[in-house]
């Protein structure tokens, strides 16, 4: 009877059906496209992370960026010459110097960090990583020993010999200053660190007898721009490396977090900085752990910026990072205001349904339905009403999330260097000197896709059930308090 | 059998309050059809409601055999009308959605049968009223005094032990009125119910066995 009764209901009465379940449908479909909207800017991030910060990473630790202090880590890098320094030709003195040293917005700390670090509870895996720049001077200025003889010979003042030498013949000078990053990790293997993230196109990466050799992984990009290929060699702080591998990201074309990869006991040889790290990749055991990870590395270590996944994720800039912005704000309220206004018109239309119902409602009490078997009634087909809503929202919901995947719609994305610098290790990709490297880091152009899961189809579905609940619930209530005298006198 | 002792039933409006029954001491043994007639407002329905259990009284009591309808909690006055009194309403009150069979069969319900039980007796119900070939069919398909059949059916099928019927012929013209007349008396003598009509007409009022009238609450004998 039970199902006989609320089939003939929900048939008879099509324009009520009708109503309730196309706004529950609405709301059911945003959420559904809001959410895989969000789950596919989610990954976008995710994958812009993982290029920069390696796939597995979960929270960072680097130290707090502090002023400096005289010379030394921090400081701009500066090349001193001789009076015997470089190589004179035709007049002219060619002077060449590199530098291996941290960025000015980096803090080095101690490598035993690390082991502060793997010792906290649910730490699956970590790494530790010193970020350097490489700075290289070259230049031609006039032979010096030539121009302080000329001075000496003839003053500035008596009409003398015009100053020759120089690339220019007549007295000049050429510098060139070029930078890119280099960054020393652990060459053992580890599940995080900032290669686990990239694809090998050439060569071979690192294995762990290389831990004390001279060698170095460039990134592809970057040995495009810098001309070179394996096998060649590649100075890096005054010292030859060779090239044994080129790396690209591996989840999109962004750079790898850094130009060149070197292991980190010879970054740390070779910049002088023994013993020093500038962060700390860590992975936890699960997701659920990630918090408490963070809570008690922050409480083993107060000097310590530790930031998470989600932390970092607010360095992602460019339209991806609007997209997320508008998904997280205006989409997730929307959806809200869009699924309350489903469950009002759900709830005010099963009370319009219950009322308009009064006499059937009567007559039923008075052959001794009970109060239990009609609120039953009414919310059963609430329910059902709610679950044609469902049904119908998932299906609009997944082509709305189809049509978003075949417009296919691309959203740029870069790290920016404040934040990622506050990390400890971002924004190191960029090259082309230091001024760069406090611009836009890594930028790179990400297709949405906004993937269909299981739990959010549930979800959907527990909500628009959920919305049928309520108004049954309503509607019941407002079907028990109809007294059998009152409802059949209310006809007469 | 029905007894009331002192039964008042007032209804507190926003001026002031309505005796709809005003100390009515009534017997009606089982088996008797009753009629019983009086003005617009004089409180026949209110006694039909306080007999049907639908309405407890303001004072005094009302017992349907050895159940004290005045003070039984709503589940069991629930109860006592589904299985032991049958509605019969001027306006059929069948559920339009409904087919005729499954309007009888919603009688059924609250006696926990099966759907094959139900369906059985819901067909033998509307066969007893004429209307064995109009099962699938709803209410809005057929004519009043078909409709007031189907409710007589789904007041019968249960094998109620009385009989309740509120202006059963008021919107029903002369011959159907006679038919469905002659059903409930078949009904009432063929079942040996107790048969309590209200009604404006005098026609109807006739074929009862005993004539009570309500005048401003009062109950008395005609």
């Amino acid at each position: 009877m039970f199902g006989t009764y609320l089939m003939r209901e929900l048939t008879n009465r099509k324009k009520h059906t009708a109503i309730i379940a196309i706004g529950m449908a609405l709301a059911i479909a945003l959420v559904i496209i809001v959410n895989g909207v969000a789950a596919g800017v989610r990954d976008a991030q995710s994958s812009v992370l993982a290029s920069v910060y390696g796939v597995g990473t979960d929270i960072t630790v680097s130290q707090t960026p502090v002023a400096p202090t005289g010379d030394g880590a921090g400081q701009r890098p500066s090349f001193d010459f001789g009076a015997a320094d470089g190589q004179t030709t035709d007049g002219s003195t060619s002077l060449s110097q590199s530098r291996l040293a941290v960025d000015r917005d980096t803090t080095t700390f101690d490598s035993t960090t690390l082991e502060t670090v793997l010792a906290v509870d649910n730490v699956s895996a970590g790494t530790a990583t010193l970020s350097l720049s490489n700075t290289s001077f070259n230049g031609q200025i006039p032979d010096i020993t030539q121009t302080q003889e000329g001075t000496a010979a003839a003053g500035p003042t008596d009409g003398g010999a015009p100053r020759g030498g120089g690339p220019d013949g007549g007295g000049g000078s050429s510098f060139d200053v070029d930078s890119f990053t280099v960054e020393g990790i652990d060459v053992a293997g580890v599940a995080v660190g900032p290669l686990t993230s990239a694809t090998l196109t050439d060569g071979r990466t690192f294995e762990s007898t290389d831990s004390a050799a001279s060698v170095v992984v460039v990134d592809s990009a970057y040995a495009t721009t810098a001309g070179v290929a394996v096998g060649d060699t590649l100075a890096i702080g005054g010292t030859d490396f060779e090239v044994i591998g080129l790396v690209t990201s591996g989840t999109s074309d962004a750079a790898t977090a850094s130009n060149t990869y070197i292991p980190l006991g010879v970054a740390q040889a070779v910049s002088g900085l023994d013993g020093q790290v500038s962060s700390i990749y860590v992975q936890a055991s699960s997701s659920e752990a990630i918090t408490q990870v963070q809570s008690d590395i922050e409480t083993a270590l107060p000097d310590a910026t530790v930031q998470t996944q989600a932390d970092l994720a607010s360095s992602v800039s460019g339209s991806l990072s609007t997209a997320s912005t508008l998904v997280a704000g205006l989409g997730t309220w929307l959806s809200i205001l869009v699924l309350a206004a489903a469950f009002l018109i759900a709830v005010l239309f099963t009370i319009s349904g219950v009322t308009r119902r009064t006499r059937e409602f009567g007559t039923l009490k008075a052959i001794g339905w009970s109060n239990r078997r009609i609120v039953g009634q009414v919310a059963g087909e609430s329910v059902v009403q709610g679950a044609i809503g469902g049904a119908v929202g998932v299906a609009v919901g997944l082509i709305g999330l189809l049509a978003v995947n075949l417009a296919a719609p691309t959203l740029s994305a870069g790290t920016t260097a404040d934040a990622a610098s506050a990390a400890g290790f971002g924004g190191r990709g960029g090259g082309g000197g230091p001024a760069a490297a406090t611009q836009v880091a890594a930028t790179t152009d990400i297709v949405l896709q906004a993937p269909v899961t299981v739990p959010i189809i549930l979800i959907a579905v527990g909500l628009a059930l959920l919305g049928g609940i309520i108004a049954g619930v309503f509607g019941g209530w407002r079907a028990a308090r109809l007294r059998p005298a009152e409802a059949l006198r209310s006809i007469s | 059998m029905y007894e009331l002792k002192n039964v008042t039933k007032s209804y507190a409006t926003s001026r002031r309050t309505v005796k709809a029954l005003d100390d009515v001491t009534l017997t009606i043994p089982r088996g008797q059809m009753v009629a019983i007639q009086g003005p617009t407002g004089g409180g026949k329905s209110t006694l039909l409601q306080m007999l049907g259990a639908l309405e407890r009284p303001s004072t005094g009591s009302v017992s349907l055999g050895d159940n004290d309808l005045s003070t039984m909690p709503d589940s069991r006055l629930g109860g006592i009308r589904a299985k032991e009194i049958g509605f019969v309403f001027q306006g059929f009150n069948l559920i339009p959605t409904l087919t005729a069979q499954e309007n009888v069969e919603t009688a059924l319900e609250p006696l926990g049968l099966t759907s094959a039980e139900r369906r059985s007796r819901a067909a033998t119900a509307l066969a007893s009223v004429g209307l064995a070939d109009r099962g699938a069919h709803r209410p809005s398909e057929l004519s009043g005094g078909q409709q007031q059949r189907v409710a007589i059916a789904r007041a019968l099928v249960k094998e109620p032990e009385v009989l309740l019927a509120d202006e059963p012929t008021g919107s029903l013209d002369e011959a159907t009125r006679d038919d469905i007349m002659d059903l409930l008396e078949t009904s009432w003598r063929d079942r040996g119910l107790t048969l309590i009509i209200v009604t404006h007409d005098s026609a109807v009022a006739k074929r009862a066995q005993r004539r009570l009238h309500i005048k401003q609450g009062k109950v008395t004998e005609k």
